[in-house]
């Protein structure tokens, strides 16, 4: 716990220091006022949680501003803190997954960092023991199957892949067939990235998914979808049209290791009700980690004091 | 998130104050709120919509607004040629120094923007300008991007100077350049890995190639989905190694694209080229005033029209043209048509980029299928059938719905469309059908149905 708690702060450092720093100047005044809000508004866009999110979040303060009788900026901190917390709350039934025979399908727009989590996630499962098969069903880009070759071979996972331009649905199939023929627990699958709004991909999607559904019904199904930590509202977007095409089960944020305030999660996760389950914070094998809501939510409103003594 | 567009919000604000005669500048200020908050969902940072808003009031307090008897027109008009000017009110170019001499272009920017398949895509247009470019792959990090990019290469053609992923980049970058002297190559393209602005060493890594051989262009890609923290990459890269030009990539989703408005705002450098797809050939001009109206939620309907216009066989068209004028229309025009419109690409795809529609695609449910159907019933029928619609006839039409495998129905469907349009077509006459056409043309290729 304290292990991942002190990668967060390294990895959200940025993340915090924009967010909170805001955060701070905003709860040391003294009246809640007109001001008081619209400033709090600022710092909240300012994190990338939308309009939308952030309006629902101040009427929602402004509510418990009255049924609590609060009177200073200070109080209303906790409040907004266990209010976010409440929201982003991932249980543990939402890993149960990793400790079945599962088919994880990786999916999300170009260049948000699928390829990279794949890579990092079968490491965390390898090294929990588990045979782990990859398969490369990204036969569009180019060299995307090297790349996924070599991650495969740094996590120590099988890799099933295909011809550039062949079929992806045909990739899974032969995944999933030597995932059963191998008995692995875990077959991730990598996707091309794909603008959510181009029909004839997100059908072939939709294929993939089936394909799965047919092939391996016995096998538990999660459907992971990636968003860059730097996307602004469209992540949101983003999240809903994937999840018109499968169930989504949870969310990525990536590159969180940025200046990025990663708000977006807050908002996604708000529009999806799915929960936030990894975090990307580095490019290199061992930086993705499990979402925590309290040391997310905790980092992302600490104070810098609070923040250098956890470090 | 289907937000109402900006105009529709304005226009409720001024509904009722014609009546009253004035406006107050309350008015006005309330009218800007809606302003600052579709800037806000476009994603353009807080405090560049602060500053904008700011200068938009000032110029909207004054006579134009008061006086005008359409408010909600005029103040976009205001913000729409305020934001027109802060984007750079013309298009500009990467300049290219002589034939004789290497240019040297350097790609800049956060993981995943775009830089490899951008860099492959500028090297196609320089080719088919009759440059001599050259690729060097400097991105010895990420697995497999030397790979990508010699793939990409060699798709547009252009050869790609690598050395494996265990020299320096600045290494690379001066035996590139040696190379590009050597075989007379007078562009060189330097493809950089993906970098978080705040890395120091890395971002002193661009510094020390741009001063090892002496970078003319150092190109910032940035993914136009960018958030609230546009500002902040933008502003780190063009303080830590002065960028020249921006490329906004991943235009060809539905993001409304703010972050270019906050690039330009804390950089002060033109925005070159937008990224419109996945395709080689993908890289188009930047063009301001379209930008503004897609940041203001207006739908990027003018780049949509310039696609379809590009893909049309123009001869085709004023050939198709010759005949609406006689009305006289047959299954091979709309063969042609039908082809025209499939060139631009998926028809959803190209709904896609119409304001608003990327979220209700999947109500109105574009129906590809029935285009294969139409061109499948086309083309069961006789050259004869074809070129003369009224020799059909029921027994034609039943051996035609057998060998396009559909119901008679769908052949009698088709058959009256056709006979519904060409009686449009006699309506309009001459000169009317001509710019019906031309009406046409711009959305559809020239399909006169409409669907
Ligand atoms: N800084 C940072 N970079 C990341 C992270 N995850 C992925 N990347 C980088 O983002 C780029 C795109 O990643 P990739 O896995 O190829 O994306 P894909 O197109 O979605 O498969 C690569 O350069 C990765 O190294 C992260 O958490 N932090
Ligand atoms: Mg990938």
């Amino acid at each position: 716990m304290l292990k991942i708690f002190e990668r967060l702060v390294s990895g959200l450092k940025k993340t915090r220091r924009g967010l909170s720093s805001g955060l701070k100047r905003v709860f040391t005044g003294n009246e809640i006022d007109d001001d008081f809000y619209d400033e709090l508004e600022e710092v909240l866009i300012m994190a990338d949680l939308g309009v939308e999110t952030t309006e629902n979040i101040i009427e929602d303060l402004k509510v418990k501003e009255n049924e609590l009788k609060i009177k200073k900026p200070a109080d209303l901190q906790q409040v907004l803190i266990d209010t976010v917390k409440a929201q982003m709350d991932t249980d543990e039934e939402a890993y149960s997954f990793e400790n079945k025979v599962s088919v994880v399908l990786v999916i999300g727009v170009n260049g948000v960092g699928k390829t990279t989590t794949i890579g990092k996630l079968a490491a965390q499962y390898r090294s929990a023991g588990k045979k782990v098969i990859i398969a490369a069903a990204d036969t569009f880009r180019a060299a995307a199957t090297e790349q996924l070759a070599e991650w495969a071979k740094r996590s120590g996972a099988d890799l099933i892949a295909g011809q550039e331009g062949s079929d992806p649905a045909a990739v899974v199939f032969d995944a999933v067939n030597a995932a059963k023929a191998r008995k692995a627990d875990i077959l991730i699958c990598d996707t091309a990235g794909r603008l959510h709004n181009k029909k004839n991909l997100m059908e072939e999607l939709r294929k993939i998914s089936r394909v799965i559904d047919r092939e391996f019904p016995e096998a538990a199904r999660e459907n992971l979808i990636v968003l860059d930590g730097t996307t602004g509202q469209n992540a949101v977007v983003q999240a809903k049209q994937f999840n018109d095409i499968m169930d989504i089960t949870g969310i990525i944020i990536t590159k969180l290791d940025g200046t990025a305030k990663g708000g977006i999660a807050i908002a996604v996760q708000a529009e999806l009700g799915v929960p936030v389950k990894y975090i990307g914070v580095g490019e290199h094998i061992e930086d993705l980690q499990k979402f925590d809501k309290d040391s997310f939510v905790d980092a992302l409103f600490m104070d810098e004091e609070e923040e250098e003594a956890a470090e | 998130m289907a937000f109402e567009s900006l105009t529709d919000k304005l226009q409720n604000i001024f509904k009722n104050l014609r009546s009253r005669g004035k406006l107050s500048e309350a008015d006005v200020k309330a009218s800007l709120k809606e302003v600052k908050m579709a800037l806000l969902e476009a994603d353009v940072n807080f405090k560049v919509v602060k500053q904008f808003i700011n200068s938009v009031q000032e110029r909207a307090v004054g006579q134009e607004v008061f006086q005008s008897l359409t408010p909600g027109q005029t103040i976009i008009k205001i913000v729409n040629e305020e934001m027109t000017a802060l984007m750079g009110s013309e298009t500009t170019e990467i300049p290219l120094k002589g034939n004789n001499e290497v240019t040297v272009i350097m790609m800049a920017g956060l993981q995943g923007a775009g830089k490899t398949t951008t860099c492959a895509k500028l090297a196609g247009i320089y080719k088919g300008k009759g440059r001599r470019p050259l690729l060097a792959a400097l991105d010895v990090y990420r697995p497999a991007a030397i790979k990508q990019l010699q793939v990409n290469g060699e798709k547009v053609g252009v050869p790609v100077f690598t050395m494996g992923d265990n020299v320096s980049p600045v290494d690379i970058a001066k035996a590139a350049y040696a190379h590009a002297k050597a075989n007379g190559n007078n562009i060189l393209l330097l493809d950089t890995a993906g970098r978080l602005h705040v890395d120091e060493e890395m971002m002193q890594e661009l510094a020390d190639i741009q001063s090892a051989v002496n970078v003319d262009s150092t190109i910032f890609i940035v993914d136009a989905m960018t958030g609230q923290d546009a500002v902040n990459v933008a502003k780190s890269f063009n303080d830590r190694i002065e960028i020249d030009g921006v490329i906004l990539t991943k235009m060809d989703g539905d993001t409304r694209g703010g972050a270019a408005l906050s690039i330009k705002a804390v950089t002060g450098k033109p925005i070159l080229y937008v990224g419109m797809g996945e395709k080689l050939s993908d890289l188009q001009q930047f063009y301001p005033d379209r930008m503004a109206s897609r940041i203001l939620g207006m739908g990027d309907v003018l780049t949509l029209i310039e696609k379809a216009t590009a893909e049309i066989d123009e001869e085709k068209a004023r050939d198709m043209n010759q005949r609406l004028k006689k009305a006289d229309f047959n299954y091979n025009d709309l063969l042609t048509s039908l082809n025209q419109v499939r060139s631009m690409g998926s028809i959803t795809d190209i709904l896609a980029m119409m304001p608003g529609m990327g979220n209700k695609l999947k109500d109105v449910d574009v129906d590809e299928s029935q285009f294969t159907q139409v061109e499948a019933i086309i083309n069961s029928m006789t050259p004869a059938e074809r070129e003369n619609p009224s020799l059909m006839n029921m027994s034609r039409k039943k051996r035609i719905a057998a060998g396009a495998g559909v119901d008679i129905a769908e052949v009698n469907r088709l058959a009256k469309m056709l006979e519904q349009s060409k009686s449009m077509m006699k309506k309009f006459g001459g000169s009317g059908a001509r710019k019906a056409m031309k009406r046409n043309k711009g959305m559809f290729g020239g399909f006169p149905f409409g669907f």
